[in-house]
């Protein structure tokens, strides 16, 4: 090749060289996460996508078969597993509005250019977020408990509700509960969307004080529209992990589904069967099928928010 | 610290770390905004304290004797039924409603129709009798904080080895983490390459992709190697890098001018040499953030600990180690919630101390993105 090379051309190939170099240097210093990527992440994933095609068993005891699409057709017959997904999909009609709202609610509360020590608030308001989970289940259990011993309950009956629901043990009420639970984990969303709220220009508000807009005409037409893309990124987010929620329950209720099998999340059965039943193949397509929804749900959401997510140009 | 920042929006971060920033009050206080702005810090107050009261309910409960929790009506701070030694004899003391008033007694003699008691104020006095059966009565309690619950759990959950483990796994996962992610974001900010758009996309995707669909092979790996049992499942990805601590460093390397990068080429360092000696120096606030925020992950895994460390509990990090306690110990409360308070307190503190950098650093991947 250095023959054929013109003297024109070698005159242009010494800068190219040195970009080539770095070139080089850039992936020498990603290559780290090159190589976890493809050992940790798409090896494992177009592995498990093999599995849902096969019989594999971490025991294998029948010869090792390709069986096509027996797997899915096995899931679609599966009642426990449209029973647990539709565990996840009640739970999240009723996360999704709290850990979405609940934040923003929050941060408009410390927000306010009313209240004061916003500094320690916010400090507060964020910690619960550092305390290790198993710990905040275990607090929340106690809390939330039905023996006299649950202060949500002693508080219920205080203000005269006389049959406070029992919380974690029904059904019903042990949705309510779980999201409950989940409350601790607002700060870092109440953070994200403060940092928003800050980003919002001054102008927009005194324009709109001109055009004669009270409070609650300025949060609709200024705060809400302004804050559209923090709170989509925040909802992409929270159903991304509300799909694969089980760990609460995990814990709580030490994966047995209790009560009445409303805490078997499908997350929870995916790994029921990998682990406690040791079924591969199945848990695999099980696997498949959640990042299938997920991919599909996250999908649906960034179609859906050409409607009402607004960008302010690029500077935002 | 403002001055170092070097944030992409330098204006509005320092804004968000002071405390009632100037910058960002729209225009004077008017009239009545002091009766509006104690309405908003009450409501503030009362969320604060309906959010809090778990904590609170707890560092209580963590101090209570197993009696006290399981008799309805006692109260809500760690006491023990009042007593008083009379005589070489141990009374209880009860709330007796005498004249109108209700006065703590020490029951003496009991009766059905009629008590003897003792004023434990007054104890050589002659004894009061009381008229109606002693059984009506509420017993009086003593301010009585357990602490001696902390030693209980310290031995048996094996504290010193538990809370070791889980530092340990933190310390060298956050070392590999810090390791990892300043290579891959300096590649990532610094360096032209083809497809660095597409990678970078890629990898931030891996934020949105289910653990479930990685999980099976893993563990499966993880089993072949002979890993399952020992740390390495926990320790060797995290020298890989991640999405989210990646994304977090690039951000702030991309806020450093390259300038300086520049001066230190024609010096004649090399990329790795100007990285160390350029670059860190410089960005030392966000190495920070990642290793506190590498450390409150580490603490708070449990799904990760729990399926590779099963069979080996001196292995265990706390929260494994705690989740197990609760499931023998559930009949005590108290030393569930001593223990509970035993793993969340050094994260806790450790945020507290340095809640600047945990917040800024959730700002920059919240918000830039």
């Amino acid at each position: 090749m250095a023959v054929l090379t013109q003297p024109r051309s070698r005159r242009l190939a010494r800068p190219r060289g040195l970009a080539w170099r770095r070139a080089l240097w850039g992936y020498v210093f990603i290559s780290p996460w090159i190589i976890g990527f493809l050992v940790f992440t798409l090896g494992p994933m177009i592995a498990t996508l093999g599995f849902t095609f096969t019989n594999i068993n971490l025991e294998q005891a029948k010869p090792l078969q390709f069986v096509g699409l027996r797997n899915y057709e096995k899931l679609l017959n599966d009642p426990t597993a449209i029973h647990s997904l539709s565990v996840t999909f009640r739970y999240m009609l009723l996360a999704l509005p709290v850990a979405v709202g609940l934040p923003f609610v929050v941060a408009l509360l410390l927000h306010s250019r009313h209240l004061r020590a916003t500094g320690a608030f916010r400090v507060l308001v964020f910690m619960p977020y550092v305390v290790p989970f198993v710990a905040g289940v275990l607090i929340w259990q106690g809390m939330l408990g039905s023996e006299g011993n649950g202060w949500i309950n002693n508080f219920l009956q205080l203000i005269g509700i006389e049959h406070p629901p029992d919380w974690l043990e029904s059904t019903t009420w042990i949705y309510p509960g779980l999201v409950i639970m989940g409350v601790w984990g607002i700060g870092a969303g109440v953070i994200i969307y403060l940092a928003g709220l800050k980003g919002i220009p001054t102008e927009l508000y005194d324009a709109a004080r001109i055009d004669g807009a009270g409070a609650w005409a300025s949060l609709r037409n200024v705060t809400i529209p302004m804050m559209s893309p923090v709170v989509f990124y925040t909802l992409v987010l929270a159903v991304v992990e509300v799909l694969q929620y089980f760990l609460v329950p995990l814990v709580l209720k030490n994966g047995t589904g209790e009560p009445g099998g409303s805490t078997l999340f499908y997350n929870l059965y995916l790994y029921k069967n990998f682990f406690a039943f040791q079924d591969m193949s199945y848990g695999a397509t099980l696997a498949w099928v959640l990042f299938g929804i997920t991919l599909l749900l996250t999908l649906l959401l960034f179609w859906g928010a050409r409607r009402w997510v607004y960008y302010a140009g690029e500077a935002r | 610290m403002a001055a170092g920042i070097g944030l992409r929006n330098t204006g509005r971060f320092t804004a968000l770390m002071r405390r009632n920033g100037r910058a960002e009050s729209r225009g004077p206080r008017e009239r009545g905004d002091g009766t509006r702005s104690f309405l908003i810090t009450l409501i503030a107050v009362l969320f604060l304290a309906a959010f809090l009261s778990p904590l609170l309910r707890t560092a209580t409960f963590a101090i209570k004797s197993t009696d006290q929790i399981s008799q309805p009506g006692s109260p809500v701070y760690p006491a023990d039924p009042a007593t008083l030694e009379y005589q070489g004899e141990s009374l209880d003391v009860f709330n007796v409603p005498i004249d109108g008033a209700t006065r703590q007694l020490a029951l003496l003699q009991r009766g059905r129709t009629e008590s003897q008691f003792v004023d434990p104020a007054n104890p050589e006095a002659p004894p009061i009798t009381w008229q109606g059966s002693w059984r009506t009565l509420e017993p009086a309690w003593m301010f009585a904080p357990h602490w001696e619950n902390f030693a209980e759990v310290w031995d048996l959950i094996d504290y010193p080895r538990l809370l070791f483990n889980t530092v340990a796994i933190a310390v060298i996962g956050t070392i590999g983490t810090i390791l990892s992610c300043t290579l891959v974001a300096y590649g990532f900010a610094r360096f032209r390459f083809p497809g660095r758009n597409l990678l970078f996309t890629v990898l931030i995707a891996t934020i949105f992709l289910p653990t479930a669909v990685t999980i099976i092979p893993t563990y499966t790996l993880f089993v072949e190697l002979g890993w399952v049992g020992t740390w390495l499942p926990l320790l060797v990805p995290a020298f890989f890098a991640n999405a989210f601590d990646v994304f977090l460093m690039r951000q702030y390397f991309m806020t450093i001018p390259t300038e300086m990068d520049e001066a230190a080429a024609i010096d004649g360092a090399g990329p790795f040499r100007t990285l160390v000696s350029v670059l860190l120096p410089q960005a030392w606030p966000v190495v920070v953030a990642v290793a506190i925020f590498h450390l409150v992950y580490s603490w708070n895994d449990f799904f990760g600990p729990l399926i590779y460390l099963s069979a080996q509990p001196d292995l265990q990090p706390l929260a494994v180690g705690l989740s197990r306690f609760n499931g023998i110990h559930y009949r005590n409360p108290e030393l569930i919630q001593a223990g509970t308070l035993m793993t969340m307190i050094i994260p806790v503190v450790a945020f507290l101390l340095t809640s600047r950098f945990f917040t800024r650093g959730i700002v920059i991947t919240g918000v830039e993105k």
